[in-house]
């Protein structure tokens, strides 16, 4: 059921954002999306402008008709007049069709360029961007913010430079045809306006209001529907019941006073123009009385005046609309400013051993004086494979990050084959690095392009291969095979199938270097050790960095590294280790009482 | 090429035929009709005020036609104004009422309007909360959240701007063609003949803006779902250079999206000048015809006046009436999907006469069950099994033995096709849910945390606990220090689903929640999964106490576990193989006694 949209989350703003410091430089900066569009602006520019022209005149020539022909008897002069209001009315109809259809371009087009420039920087920027950001939030700034900054540029500024330019063309009109009343009518529009930006001020407040409350009740409903076995273990439905009626009972109350605010205003923007038609009929008929206006002005001004309300109603419309827009252009630009801190260097490893390198290094999060790793020295051989082990928040997982430069090293460096990582090009860099992660990603999308996400050019053997190491031969099993959509939007897999995948995703290709994260820990034992099994011959050829938890996992490799406060305590062989270092033995036995001697065995 | 990568198992379902989208639509007016009841006779009134406004916004150009009629002549013929003040008092009193009237009926359309949708989100989110687990497994937790906030949505935006524009367009319509009849019915019939092809024209334009509406909706939803999917796995997106690739994917989405979009546009770029075509070549017709009558004194200035007027009330709203048309159907849908949801009913349905169980002592007992996922294979073809109160039980098997169904069962979240599960000799089908989850607890891998303090999620397992039981939970399984250490200890918020701690650290607090719940009968589905193995250790000791006077059922891979299990059960197929004291079952070298060794070998 694709159709579903995913919820864009709440409404909170992403880490960094200044509140209310809002401008036109942002807004300003992304002009230049509008740059191929020039010509359909200048289109519907003008139609825009000329639409303005015959929307006013056409009342005109009603005031014509009526002091002319009509009050002179003059029955051949109808007609042509009658002719002009029937091509002013076509031609401004027609305009109004130019000026929308020609406005689709910049309007939408503008919209999906930066959403396609968006995207491919995300894609760019590092983990370290994207563990701050949730994705909601990324979400609402190509959905929410581009929309508003779409809307203003497309429709907003056309429709505030065009009500600007109607109200003054009208105003003109009006002034020349009497002034007295052209003047009332103009200053009738004056409170209007201030009132309609103070409106749209508070308006503004309160919606936003709405929205966080919304967001907050969106969080609600996220975790109930997320905990949902949590929730029903416990039998707790009533009370996470109560945290959401609290907050739609909040989100109502709101809402209401929005109501109540917006029906005021919305009275008062009805109201004035009806006044002011009053007054124009008073004095229109007593200036008519007293000949100093004709009978088609005082029409012709009744219609004009009606002709008004729109554009004066909607200037504080389009400045919240503005407001908005500049709002949005600021997260938008605030993620399109973030450098991407791991961008790809110029060498290419040409024919890699696969010789893993860790020279003193050290690893902090920004903004924190406490490295989660330090010092670190670490050297595998070309083939070697190395286990990482280490207590819970020990720094494995940053550790084994750093080879495939999903983060980069605040000191000290990696190399491979000689070459530091970061003069790498990425492309060579993560064709040479395999990686699979204890929470295994899977798009939706086939099994087969899952698994053959780095190798788009991965033959069938080459799949068969890869599944069978990794134990994962079920995938032929599934009801349309290795076509089977599978994740969020297609079939469900447990927790250790979805592993399996990702590993045999890993090892697809035969990567010369090959990171496993913990990536065993959901398979039962036996599923475990068959893998384990088949993963051996693999590891024979390639170099092996190896996060693992269970004295299984260590026995794939060489070697053994242990971590403790960030950095490597002890290296050496995995008996050598259990023998020597009580540490070590209290890390991998699997039971106290066991005697290590035993383990040994 | 396009299509194949999502594979064919994402088969729209949405494809529906006509009528099944009839029955659908008369589903969700019923829904309606249910929700707008308690308000029946406020919408009463309401239709009187609203009655009452346009019948002012109408008098107003008909006022103006008897100012310019009757006010003007007494003037220029140097009479006095007494007709003209007296217009105009009355277009000042129609302007009042309409002010005072409109903004009671915004208000009043307002409040019923938050009101069904205070009672909307409450029904749906409580419905959520009533239906088995089977369901959510079903369908999954990303479509609960969008029926509960776009689709509510969706609904909320109807209530606020498109009901009022739809009673109001309607009504000046309907208003404004009479009145044009009562002023002058040869002028009024020539303002009316483009009625036909008005009609004609939305009607097509409805038609087919609905259908590019809907293109759009599930282009924006592939383009998010793509997005979501590729920003929450970026991880593995940039391990494995999928970044050309998504680009690649992304455009198109995008570029689909941008197509449908365009063509909704250009559906309202032609309905909205087609309409102001319509509109102007009317204006014209009626100041030729009506100059041409007025000519021979057939109309006054003032009907032709008030002729200009009235179509411009006429034409304006149905401008926007474009715009309307999205926001209804929108809330359509959405209101088609929510009655789905609420005519859903829980596959474990409460007991209409629960039977009492103060007090359990935790026996356990499977009379010949049988279990089936939703029409599928037997998972669990005939068990019976008793566990006597205090018992712990170790259940081991591959994956896809049925150990996970065997726990859903006790807990209930499962119903059994056939047989009967009993806690202390009652059905469990004839405990109400407060009962049945104050004996039985699970705990699973998943482990998920609220937002909120470290304590308050402890507290989730019993929320009116003392702050000591809670810490006395938290030293029970050993998890006291570790919270200890942390900035704010017992108060340390944990962000977003606990995204601030390990799956360890998670676990433990899952942990302590159970405990301190202090059910008679606990359910561990690999709920040590996540521990490191001194962190695991110090659990099992921990449980060994915690477990002492309480029936528990323990699921885990490592047979670590089953050092403090009284019992084993070997599963394969659904079956249990192998029963008895693990020392017992060691010796008779069987598949535990297999596995023993298997996992022996496996820690050195």
């Amino acid at each position: 059921m694709p159709a579903d949209t995913v919820s864009s989350g709440p409404s909170g703003d992403g880490p960094g954002t200044v509140p209310g410091a809002s401008s036109w430089r942002s807004l300003w900066r992304l002009r230049s999306y509008l740059r191929a569009y020039v010509p359909h602006m200048v289109v519907s520019w003008s139609a825009a402008l000329l639409g303005i022209a015959a929307g006013t005149v056409l009342p005109l020539v009603g005031k014509d008709i009526i002091d002319g022909p009509v009050t002179h008897g003059d029955r051949a002069a109808l007609l042509p007049l009658g002719l002009l209001a029937l091509g002013l009315g076509v031609a401004e109809a027609l305009l109004t069709f130019v000026r929308r259809w020609a406005q689709a371009g910049p309007v939408l087009g503008l919209e999906a360029a930066i959403r396609d420039d968006l995207y491919r920087h995300l894609q760019r920027l590092p983990m370290s961007f994207h563990g701050e950001w949730q994705s909601g939030q990324l979400l609402s700034r190509v959905t929410t913010d581009l929309s508003a900054i779409r809307r203003f540029l497309g429709f907003g500024v056309l429709f505030l430079i065009m009500n600007i330019l109607q109200l003054s063309a009208v105003t003109v009109v009006l002034l020349r045809m009497y002034w007295p009343l052209g003047l009332l009518v103009a200053g009738s529009s004056v409170p209007v306006v201030l009132l309609s930006l103070r409106f749209e001020r508070r308006y503004i407040l309160i919606s936003r209001q709405v929205q966080d409350q919304q967001g907050d009740l969106a969080t609600l409903v996220e975790e109930a529907a997320v905990g949902v076995r949590t929730v029903k273990a416990f039998g707790r439905s009533a009370h996470v019941y109560a945290g959401f009626d609290r907050g739609a009972t909040r989100v109502h109350a709101t809402s209401l006073r929005k109501v109540l605010l917006s029906s005021r205003f919305f009275t008062f923007l009805e109201v004035v123009p009806n006044i002011t038609l009053a007054l124009v009929l008073l004095l229109g008929a007593a200036a008519v009385g007293a000949g100093a206006l004709t009978v088609g002005m005082l029409v012709a001004f009744t219609t004009l005046v009606l002709q008004l309300v729109w554009p004066v109603a909607s200037l504080g419309y389009i400045l919240a609309m503005g407001q908005e827009a500049m709002t949005a252009a600021d997260r938008v630009v605030e993620v399109l400013d973030t450098t991407p801190e791991i961008v790809g260097g110029p060498e290419i490893v040409e024919r890699p051993r696969g010789h893993v390198r860790f020279e003193g290094v050290e690893f902090r999060f920004p903004g924190t004086d406490r490295p989660v790793l330090r010092d670190v020295w670490l050297d595998i051989r070309p083939g070697e494979t190395v286990a990482l082990v280490g207590a819970t928040g020990s720094g494995k997982t940053t550790l084994a990050a750093l080879v495939p430069r999903l983060c980069d090293a605040t000191g000290g460096r990696v190399t491979i084959d000689g070459h530091d990582v970061r003069d790498l090009s990425l492309e060579s860099l993560r064709s040479v690095v395999a990686t699979a992660f204890e929470e295994p990603t899977l798009f939706s999308m086939s099994v087969r392009e899952n698994v053959t996400l780095g190798h788009h050019d991965a033959t069938d053997q080459d799949v068969r291969e890869a599944l069978e190491i990794a134990q994962a031969t079920f995938a032929y099993d599934l009801p349309w095979g290795l076509d089977t959509r599978i994740g969020e939007q297609g079939m469900s897999l447990s927790g250790g199938q979805r592993q399996r995948l990702a590993l045999a995703r890993a090892i697809l290709g035969r990567p010369r270097v090959l990171v496993l994260d913990d990536t065993l820990s959901a398979l039962d034992v036996e599923t475990e050790a068959l893998v384990e099994e088949a993963l051996r011959a693999v590891l024979a050829d390639a170099t092996g960095l190896v996060v693992a938890h269970r004295a299984s996992t260590v026995l794939l490799a060489d070697r053994v590294a242990m971590l403790r406060d960030g950095t490597i305590a002890h290296v050496g062989r995995h008996t050598e280790l259990l023998a020597s270092v009580p540490e070590y033995r209290a890390l991998l036995a699997q039971d106290a009482d066991l005697d290590p001697e035993e383990a040994l065995r | 090429m396009s299509g194949d990568w999502r594979g064919v198992a994402a088969e729209n379902r949405d494809d529906i035929t006509e009528s099944v989208s009839l029955l659908l639509r008369a589903r969700s007016r019923r829904l309606l009709g249910d929700l707008l009841r308690p308000h029946r006779r406020a919408i009463a009134v309401l239709t009187v005020v609203i009655v009452i406004s346009n019948g002012a916004q109408l008098a107003l150009p008909y006022l103006v036609k008897t100012g310019i009629d009757s006010g003007i002549p007494p003037l220029t013929r140097g009479g006095g104004p007494g007709t003209l003040i007296a217009v105009v008092a009355l277009v000042l009193l129609a302007a009042l009422t309409q002010a005072v009237t409109r903004q009671a009926f915004l208000r009043m359309s307002g409040r019923i309007g938050q009101d069904v949708l205070l009672e909307l989100r409450r029904r749906v989110f409580g419905h959520f909360q009533r239906l088995s687990l089977s369901f959510h497994e079903r369908y999954t937790s990303g479509r609960v959240i969008s029926r509960l906030t776009s689709d509510v949505e969706a609904i909320s935006e109807l209530l606020e701007a498109g009901f009022d524009g739809l009673v109001t367009a309607v009504l000046t319509m309907g208003g404004t063609a009479v009145m044009l009849l009562v002023l002058d019915v040869h002028l009024g019939l020539v303002a009316l003949v483009p009625l036909p092809v008005l009609m004609l024209f939305t009607r097509w334009f409805r038609r087919r803006s609905g259908a590019a509406y809907r293109r759009t909706r599930e282009a924006v939803a592939l383009v998010i779902v793509h997005f979501v999917e590729s920003m929450t796995g970026i991880r593995a997106v940039q391990a494995f250079r999928r970044e050309p690739r998504n680009q690649e994917i992304f455009e198109r989405l995008n570029a689909d999206y941008l197509e449908a979009n365009s063509r909704g546009w250009r559906l309202v770029a032609v309905f909205m000048p087609g309409i102001k075509l319509i509109g102007n070549v009317t204006v014209a017709a009626v100041l030729l015809y009506g100059g041409w009558l007025a000519l021979d004194g057939r109309v006054t200035v003032g009907v032709l006046a008030a002729f200009l007027l009235y179509l411009r009330q006429f034409y304006e709203p149905m401008q926007e009436i474009s715009q309307f048309y999205n926001t209804l159907q929108s809330a359509g849908a959405a209101l088609e999907k929510l009655s789905g949801v609420l005519e859903e009913t829980p596959d474990v349905p409460e007991p209409s006469r629960p039977a009492p169980l103060p007090r359990a002592a935790g026996r356990v007992r499977f009379d010949a069950v049988e279990f089936a996922y939703d029409g599928g294979p037997p998972v669990l073809p005939m068990l019976d099994l008793e566990i006597p109160p205090g018992q712990t039980v170790a259940v081991v098997g591959a994956t896809g033995a049925g150990k996970t169904t065997l726990a859903k069962l006790i807990a209930r979240f499962y119903d059994p096709v056939a047989g009967r599960v009993l806690l202390d000799g009652v059905d469990l089908r004839e405990l109400d849910e407060a009962t049945l989850r104050r004996h039985v607890v699970m705990v699973t891998q998943e482990n998920f945390l609220f937002s909120g303090t470290i304590e308050d999620n402890v507290r989730f397992g019993r929320p009116d606990a003392p702050m000591e039981a809670v810490v006395e939970a938290a030293q029970a399984i050993g998890a006291h220090g570790y919270i200890s250490s942390l900035p704010a200890g017992y108060r340390t918020e944990v962000g977003k689903r606990g995204g601030r701690m390990s799956a360890g650290q998670r676990q433990l607090v899952a942990f302590a929640r159970a405990f301190l719940a202090d059910p008679a009968v606990l359910i561990l589905d690999e709920a040590t999964s996540s521990l490191d193995v001194p962190t695991e250790r110090l659990v099992q000791r921990a449980l060994r106490t915690v477990l002492a006077d309480r029936t528990a059922l323990i699921i885990a891979h490592r047979l670590s576990t089953v050092e403090i299990a009284d019992r084993v059960l070997v599963m394969d197929a659904g079956r249990i193989v192998e029963d008895g004291p693990p020392d017992r079952l060691l010796s008779l070298s069987g598949r535990f006694a297999r596995l023993h060794r298997a996992w022996m070998e496996s820690l050195a």
